[in-house]
């Protein structure tokens, strides 16, 4: 076994007792790297001369006795559309191509504080539109467990990276799913945590309402860990919330006695592959025995969330998106000899075909005349759904179902049609809209490709999701299946 | 030919006097080399965020309030969609449908008529860049970017050019005693849009409106109006039509010139900034807020008038800037009588700083000092002519007018042995006007106390000598 493959408290053990250090772990982290991100594809900059010297750092600390943090010495990745002061941060994106940011992301500074180590930044569907990773401005990833498959969307390279080995953990970014998708499709451990609980400041916004940041793991232990060391209040977002963030690893009881499921019938009906609903109903059988009880409940509005959701996250997205003017930083066309030609040219040359797409979708929805049409209605339904899911948990712990409608799919297979790639979403969307959290998590595989089951839980129960996450984890042996690279 | 009535509304910004900007914790600071008062925020780098500041709302409140606005109590901030390099996320954060105040008034008087004029609504925005257009390019600077606004919109309610500078000129009183801005148009923080438009007496149906833009000062804004009136009755004397125009003053022709004709409206794509949430308003916070508003002009002018029985006039006119109804208001404190007070301030001390171009904290000029020697010339201790001296002294180095008094020796000469022995010195070497006089020529006597006056470096008791003259006139 590989030390890339211990977890964060074993290595923590091994960095004490000084059978290891931090350099053997960057070390080892960067011939992974350079062994298999050939094929995998998931970096897009790596940051060696820095992890190098930081780990040396961290190392004289080690010896000194100085504080660790809570993360110390943990090499990391990240996904690229979170700002790292002087690393490059491109969205995967033309348009940034060259940019370097000159702050540090709130979550970025908070894992600095917490002692890791960014390895470097992780590829991605541009702008963090996309299922599939196959949207990227540079070149797509590919699914660890079948190099022709598509890791998901859009943090499929921060799934892909841990899925491989070349990351202990990585950060990722969920609007509708980005997360869980890819973690589903790739076999390992993904949160979207609550809106408000991690900061959004150095997120490159896609839909603000929506997005959340949240971590990409092997283990739903360092799930806990790393969400640890990145939720709680930030001044600098207003939308973060005020709450009092528990100790997660405290919830790590392995007893599910009594907890109460619900497991939507929409979350189980058509478009759901027999594959992922046998892995699922297996899954329950696993609670049950664990001593949880399940009933099947209704979301009856999440029927309409892929539609609310396409019109709100484009709308903000038109907006959010236009500040790549080719004007202060970024990709500017040399194209071009006034203003007006600028705008167009830059915008034109630097956005790739997706991007340009939800832009027209968002600009049209909020158009005078069509904005009650369509943004005010959505987010009338978007209040209709949130209410959905309040109503279930006035019963019910946790709402359990499949995180995807199918396993990964075969890269380019679903480009040409984005309506079908939309709906790799719909069972993940309804929990962004209503801005609760949930975790995927590994519950077997389909044809030799990995399924998720994903937990939804109240707002800011992350540590019920995890208490049912890892009572299961620990319950079965999905989590010690690694692709074979 | 029917007869035309002239409908004028006025957009209005104002920039709030808060020490950061509305979003970040910049520097708003006015004058600063380019780029240098800007974070990533403003900057509208990827990634960030704005936080409101609560400092801003609290201004735009206390305006909102001053100007009798309904309090929106759940207010929120919208995106306006457009680029512009000065625009640097493309979308400038302001208010659409919950603006912070909606439903207020002021009162104006033009001719001595009183008039409600409506305000339709004010809310809170973030200011923009500034560009500079040079031979190689355009130059942005984002310093004003995030300087807290609040754009006040009135009612079509002003119907003359005059009504629209009275509306000005009330608004910019208000808000300057409230302290939240300090309303220079030089500097920015004043700007006005006015729009424009005629129809036929008695018909309800609003014409075609013209905006007009850079009206750099008042007078412009009423000289641009009093021009597109002009032109619009010619228009459409003439049976042309209106079109919906943008049209700027142009100072040097004292016209107004098409910039662009618009066809329908421009569409900013509003929808709620949902990067920030939306303010709740308590009756605790409002009541602070308004705690914090000082007595306004209107209410001040009448106080004038009853408290120390000014003309209405002087009440109004001391009443029009606060700093000026503040000095006034000292000065009496410091023991001077209120009209003399007044007299003095609308006289003197305005007319200096017309002069100067100055305001009064700008000069050495205190309360204490006016005060001061206004008693002087109560108490006769030196002539009003003296006092344009003492005046000069206390504006330019200040100081205390009883000791400028004793150190320049301008004491008033009342001995009339003194006097008269001077008179007669004046009247033996100016044998020709005494002659004059005698020959019935009344004029004569001015130019002999002039001598006077000259000889005594002005101090003389004034109605001393010319008592005196004429007694020792009669004598010869």
């Amino acid at each position: 076994m590989s030390i890339l493959d211990k977890k964060i408290s074993e290595l923590h053990q091994l960095l004490h007792k000084k059978e290891l250090n931090v350099s053997d772990l960057v070390d080892a982290t960067f011939d992974r790297i350079h062994q298999v991100d050939d094929q995998v594809k998931a970096f897009l900059t790596l940051n060696e001369e820095y992890s190098r010297i930081k780990a040396k750092q961290l190392d004289e600390r080690l010896v000194s006795g100085g504080d660790r943090g809570l993360l110390f010495g943990m090499p990391i990745g990240i996904k690229d559309n979170i700002v790292t002061k002087g690393i490059r941060t491109t969205c995967a994106s033309r348009i940034l191509e060259n940019f370097e940011p000159i702050y540090d992301a709130t979550v970025v500074e908070r894992l600095n504080q917490a002692d890791t180590i960014t390895i470097g930044k992780l590829n991605m569907d541009e702008f963090a539109m996309g299922s599939s990773n196959e949207n990227s401005g540079f070149h797509p990833t590919h699914n660890p467990w079948d190099l022709s498959c598509v890791p998901g969307g859009s943090s499929g390279a921060s799934a892909a990276a841990v899925s491989a080995g070349e990351v202990l953990f990585s950060l990722g970014s969920d609007t509708g799913g980005s997360i869980r998708q890819p973690a589903a499709f790739c076999g390992v451990v993904g949160l979207k945590p609550t809106y408000g609980l991690v900061s959004r400041y150095g997120l490159v916004a896609f839909a603000s309402s929506l997005d959340q940041i949240g971590p990409v793991t092997r283990s739903v232990e360092d799930n806990a860990y790393l969400l640890q060391a990145i939720a709680g209040n930030d001044p600098m977002d207003s939308t973060s919330a005020k709450v009092d963030i528990p100790d997660y690893l405290a919830s790590f009881t392995g007893d599910v006695k009594g907890l109460k499921i619900a497991v939507p019938k929409e979350y189980l009906g058509a478009g759901v592959e027999p594959g992922v609903k046998e892995r699922v109903m297996e899954a329950l059988k696993v609670l049950e025995g664990l001593g949880a009880t399940w009933e099947e409940v209704s979301l009856p509005y999440s029927r309409y969330a892929l539609a609310t959701y396409y019109l709100l996250s484009s709308s903000e997205a038109s907006a959010n998106l236009s500040r790549f003017d080719g004007v202060r930083y970024g990709l500017r066309s040399d194209n071009s000899d006034n203003l007006i030609d600028m705008y167009k040219q830059s915008r034109s040359e630097g956005f790739g075909e997706e991007v340009k797409r939800r832009i027209m979708l968002g600009t049209f929805a909020l158009s005078s005349g069509y904005y009650d049409a369509y943004y005010k209605k959505a987010q009338k339904v978007r209040t209709l759904i949130k209410e959905d899911f309040t109503n279930v948990f006035e019963k019910y712990d946790v709402i359990i179902g499949p995180t995807t409608p199918s396993a990964s799919f075969k890269c380019g297979s679903m480009t040409k049609d984005p309506l079908t790639m939309y709906m790799n979403d719909i069972l993940t969307i309804p929990v962004n809209l209503a801005g609760v959290p949930a975790i995927s998590v590994p519950c077997g595989f389909s044809d030799g490709l990995p399924i998720g089951l994903q937990i939804i839980g109240k707002h800011f129960d992350e540590s019920t999701i995890y208490q049912v996450a890892h009572a299961f984890e620990q319950a079965t042996e999905h989590h010690k299946e690694k692709p074979k690279l | 030919m029917s007869k035309y009535e002239t409908i004028i509304g006025l957009e209005v910004h104002v920039e709030l006097k808060t020490n950061s900007k509305i979003f970040c914790g910049c520097s708003t600071n006015f004058g600063a080399p380019p780029n240098t008062n800007v974070c990533p925020i403003c900057l509208g780098h990827p990634g960030v965020l704005p936080v409101v500041n609560h400092q801003a709302v609290d201004f735009a409140m206390r305006a909102a309030l001053a100007l009798n606005c309904e309090i929106n109590r759940e207010t929120k901030f919208d995106r306006k969609n457009y680029f512009y390099p000065d625009n640097p996320k493309a979308y400038q954060v302001s208010q659409f449908d919950k603006p912070i105040g909606e439903h207020g008034w002021i009162e104006i008087e033009v001719d001595g008529n009183k008039k409600r004029i409506g305000i339709t609504r004010i809310h809170m925005e973030e200011d923009a860049g500034k560009l500079t257009h040079t031979a190689d390019g355009s130059l942005v600077d984002l310093n004003r970017q995030g300087t807290p606004l609040v754009e006040i919109v009135s009612e079509p309610d002003i119907r003359t050019p005059e009504e629209a500078y009275a509306y000005l000129e009330k608004l910019k009183a208000i808000i300057q005693y409230t302290g939240v801005s300090d309303c220079k148009m030089e500097e920015g923080s004043l700007r006005c849009d006015a729009n424009i438009s005629i129809r036929p007496e008695g018909q309800e149906k609003f014409g075609t409106k013209a905006e007009l833009k850079n009206l750099n000062s008042f007078a412009f804004v009423q000289k641009g109006l009093e021009h597109e009136e002009k032109r619009q009755r010619e228009v459409v004397s003439a049976g042309g039509e209106i079109l919906q125009e943008t049209r700027r003053y142009d100072e040097a022709s004292k016209t107004t010139i098409l910039m662009r004709v618009k066809e329908g409206s421009d569409d900013y794509r509003y929808f709620p900034e949902p990067d920030l949430v939306s303010i709740h308003i308590d009756q605790e916070w409002m009541d602070r807020v308004k705690s914090e508003i000082p007595e306004l002009p209107d209410a001040r002018q009448k106080r004038y008038v009853g408290e120390f029985g000014l003309p209405e006039y002087d009440a109004k006119v001391l009443t029009m800037t606060k700093e000026m109804a503040d000095f006034f208001e000292a000065t009496i404190h410091s023991g001077a009588d209120a009209k003399q007070a007044s007299n003095w301030i609308m006289g003197e001390v305005s007319a200096y700083l017309n002069n100067e171009g100055r305001e009064l904290h700008q000069t050495a000029l205190t309360a204490e000092g006016l005060a001061g020697m206004i008693k002087l010339i109560g108490d006769g201790t030196i002539s009003t002519k003296i006092a344009k001296t003492v005046f000069k002294e206390l504006v330019e180095n200040g100081g205390d007018a009883e000791k400028i008094v004793k150190d320049k020796g301008l004491v008033q000469i009342s001995d009339e042995g003194a006097i008269r022995e001077i008179v007669v010195n004046i009247l033996d070497s100016n044998e020709q006007s005494v002659s004059d006089y005698k020959d019935g020529k009344e004029k004569a006597v001015g130019f002999l106390v002039g001598q006077v006056m000259k000889e005594t470096k002005g101090k003389a008791n004034p109605p001393l000598v010319n008592k005196l003259l004429i007694e020792e006139l009669k004598k010869r």
